[in-house]
């Protein structure tokens, strides 16, 4: 338990010289509670709050109508510098933590799951993955641009092969010092405004996926093409297109890591991008709950408020309920992996959770909301859409659970 | 010219937030409220960043008088581009004695400690809407004071404003050292970027200022007002003005210069305004 304690307080007092100003001195010495957040925390999550509200909240209805995002987005959320919270001043980033990172995240999904993605992906996906593996030229010339004005895309995904990823099929021949890639890959997030694509691909497709390789593509290399985006049901602003290869030319030195590692580098991404999947749930599902219930203490029928019917009343608990378990789960998930331990199987129960939340709670708010909430001039109905995609994407519901079972099957192997 | 500018920021009850009278009728409710940096001292913290960004003057110092969270509002001005700040410590009973008067003379106090070449204020802080801090400094210092800014520009050691007035808007030239106090359409504050809130926590130039006897910092914080909850009255129908003066006046609330006198006035069972006289 003493290391528990250590390691908390090691991550806690790393960024700020002082404990939240708001909790009493004794609560550092004994176990917080899971929303207990540094002062660095708590002022960052204050202002993405205030700039969500202000700067794009605006805007979210016409992104989702014209399934565009809009550029000013981008370019704000660049200046924030939301889009580098974990890369080092050095290069241009926030240097904050990767809890800071799930905060963020879940502010923005409160005003649009959309923005929230993309912010998403850039931070726990492609930052992560040139931090953790680039070599000091690949840092130099990506990590700059990436916190300032680049966007990047994980490519993985194939037509034939979603959950069964490794059984992709686009291929790189290795020719002297260069690479020639052929294939094609699908459901590619960001890809419309995309500067850099990190490519998996495999070298010897007979080795299986201990052939698969990470690449990094740039946007304007020959035979790169980036197909026509999707019309989708929700995340419409996201930007989610296939991508074609063909004969492109990537130098040896753009190969992220190691060659035939790359499946190992994409487990390892996604059961961390997991719980800022589960962030975006939960701030999906609380964005549309602080919606609703307003509007339940405003709307009278029957001679009271239809919040104080009874039935209504458990109804709306429950689904707190189920919101606040959520946010436990995805906190607790991203601490432990700040603190260095394991937390894999939680970072599955967190997304799995929160996803389950997303589609309750979006659905009994169009409920309560009655005809209005069936109508496009509330944001109800958008969170009701957008949330469906988070029980499929970055590992559909069934692999997390049976993620979750291969662990569970190992603790009990005595 | 020391080309150094105090900008005043008060903690004050967040705007989005409902406003509820405490039980007792002595007050509002702050615990557990959520609080932040007054909008007009935003405004002029915004300002200020702005004058040093055109490299018209060189420092920008943000001080704030209240208790220990204060120093998150000064650390939301050293997000925003401020370079140190000064929090004067006052809490307890004296915070409460807290107003433009006793203010206004710190300020003065520390303009002169600080050699500032000028006082940047909210025109008034959305909790007392006093308007009168940034006049009354002005007036302790004997400096020439532009309130309701709604353009401000540095032109040598001479400052063209621009004012919000009710007849319209005035241009006046006023000499250096000065007080401003911005109105609403002077700017649009900035976010504090991700990258800034981090750099702010790791300045450590937040001075710590305790007024009392021995330092130059020594005001008298004697209380000017005190809150009264009166008697029960009798609801009625008539609330005009001249019934509310007989009520007070009869009630033997005598008004002194010294004291303001806050009550409830009530109507049926419901006491629902907080009135001042």
């Amino acid at each position: 338990h003493t290391h528990i304690l250590t390691r908390w307080r090691s991550t806690f007092s790393r960024s700020a010289p002082d404990v939240a100003s708001h909790q009493p001195a004794e609560v550092a010495s004994s176990f917080p509670p899971l929303q207990t957040y540094t002062e660095e925390e708590g002022m960052m999550r204050e202002a993405v709050k205030k700039y969500a509200q202000e700067r794009i909240a605006p805007l979210v209805s016409k992104m989702d109508e014209n399934s565009h995002m809009d550029e000013e987005v981008i370019k704000s959320l660049f200046e924030q510098g939301l889009m580098g919270i974990e890369i080092d001043p050095e290069y241009g980033g926030t240097g904050s933590s990767f809890f800071s990172s799930i905060l963020v995240i879940e502010e923005l999904a409160k005003v649009d799951p959309s923005v929230a993605v993309l912010c998403d992906i850039q931070n726990t996906l492609i930052n992560t993955l040139f931090v953790k593996l680039g070599t000091p030229a690949q840092k130099e010339k990506y990590l700059n641009r990436l916190s300032t004005d680049m966007i990047g895309s994980f490519c993985l995904s194939e037509a034939e092969s979603g959950s069964d990823a490794f059984a992709l099929k686009t291929r790189a021949e290795k020719h002297k010092d260069y690479y020639v890639i052929n294939g094609s890959k699908m459901w590619i997030s960001n890809a419309e405004h995309a500067g850099v694509f990190l490519v998996m691909a495999n070298v010897d497709l007979s080795a299986g996926y201990r052939g698969i390789t990470c690449f990094i593509v740039d946007r304007d290399t020959e035979g790169l093409e980036i197909g026509k985006k999707e019309n989708k049901l929700g995340l419409r602003a996201s930007s989610t297109c296939p991508l074609n290869f063909d004969n492109i030319k990537v130098p040896e030195k753009n190969i992220l890591g190691e060659v035939g590692h790359g499946y190992k580098y994409a487990i390892g991404m996604l059961n961390e991008g997991r719980i800022g999947i589960a962030a975006q749930m939960l701030g999906l599902a609380q964005g549309c709950f602080d919606h609703t219930v307003p509007y339940t203490r405003q709307r009278v029928q029957f001679g009271k408020r239809i919040f104080d019917f009874q039935g209504m009343q458990h109804q709306i608990a429950h689904v707190a309920t189920q919101i606040e378990a959520a946010r436990l789960l995805t906190y607790n998930a991203a601490r432990l992996k700040e603190a260095g331990r394991t937390f894999i199987k939680e970072a599955c129960m967190a997304k799995y959770f929160s996803a389950e939340v997303a589609t309750l709670t979006t659905s009994k708010c169009i409920e309560w909301m009655g005809g209005v909430g069936f109508t496009k001039d509330y944001p109800i109905e958008k969170y009701y859409r957008d949330c469906k995609i988070g029980t499929i994407y970055e590992g559909t519901t069934n692999i997390q659970l049976s993620t979750m079972a291969k662990f569970i099957d190992k603790e009990y192997n005595v | 010219m020391s080309g150094r500018v105090l900008v005043g920021v008060k903690r004050v009850i967040d705007y989005a937030v409902k406003i509820r009278v405490k039980p007792d009728n002595t007050g509002v409710v702050t615990d557990g409220v959520k609080h932040s940096m007054n909008p007009f001292c935003e405004i002029a913290v915004e300002e200020a960043v702005k004058l040093k960004e055109k490299k018209l003057i060189k420092e920008v110092v943000a001080v704030s008088c209240g208790p220990q969270q204060s120093q998150e509002t000064i650390r939301t001005a050293l997000a925003m581009g401020a370079d140190r700040g000064i929090h004067v410590d006052v809490s307890g009973k004296d915070y409460e004695n807290l107003g433009p008067l006793q203010v206004s003379k710190i300020l003065a106090a520390l303009a002169k400690q600080e050699d500032a070449q000028l006082i940047l204020l909210g025109k008034q802080a959305i909790d007392d809407d006093c308007n009168q801090t940034g006049q009354m400094t002005a007036a302790l210092l004997d400096w020439p004071q532009g309130t309701f800014a709604s353009e401000v520009s540095l032109e040598g050691d001479k400052i063209n404003l621009v004012r919000e007035i009710d007849g319209g808007l005035e241009h006046i030239k006023i000499n250096t050292p000065a007080v401003i106090t911005a109105d609403l359409r002077l700017n649009t504050p900035r976010y504090a970027t991700l990258p800034n809130i981090m750099d702010s926590l790791m300045n450590n130039e937040t001075e710590l200022h305790k007024p009392n006897h021995r330092t130059s910092l020594c005001v008298g914080l004697i209380p000017l007002f005190e809150t009264v909850a009166p008697e029960d009255m009798q609801g009625g129908t008539d609330r005009s003005g001249a019934m509310l003066r007989h009520t007070v006046l009869q009630s033997g609330l005598g008004l002194h210069t010294r004291s303001l006198v806050v009550f409830s006035i009530g109507i049926g069972k419901n006491k629902t305004k907080l009135g001042t006289v």
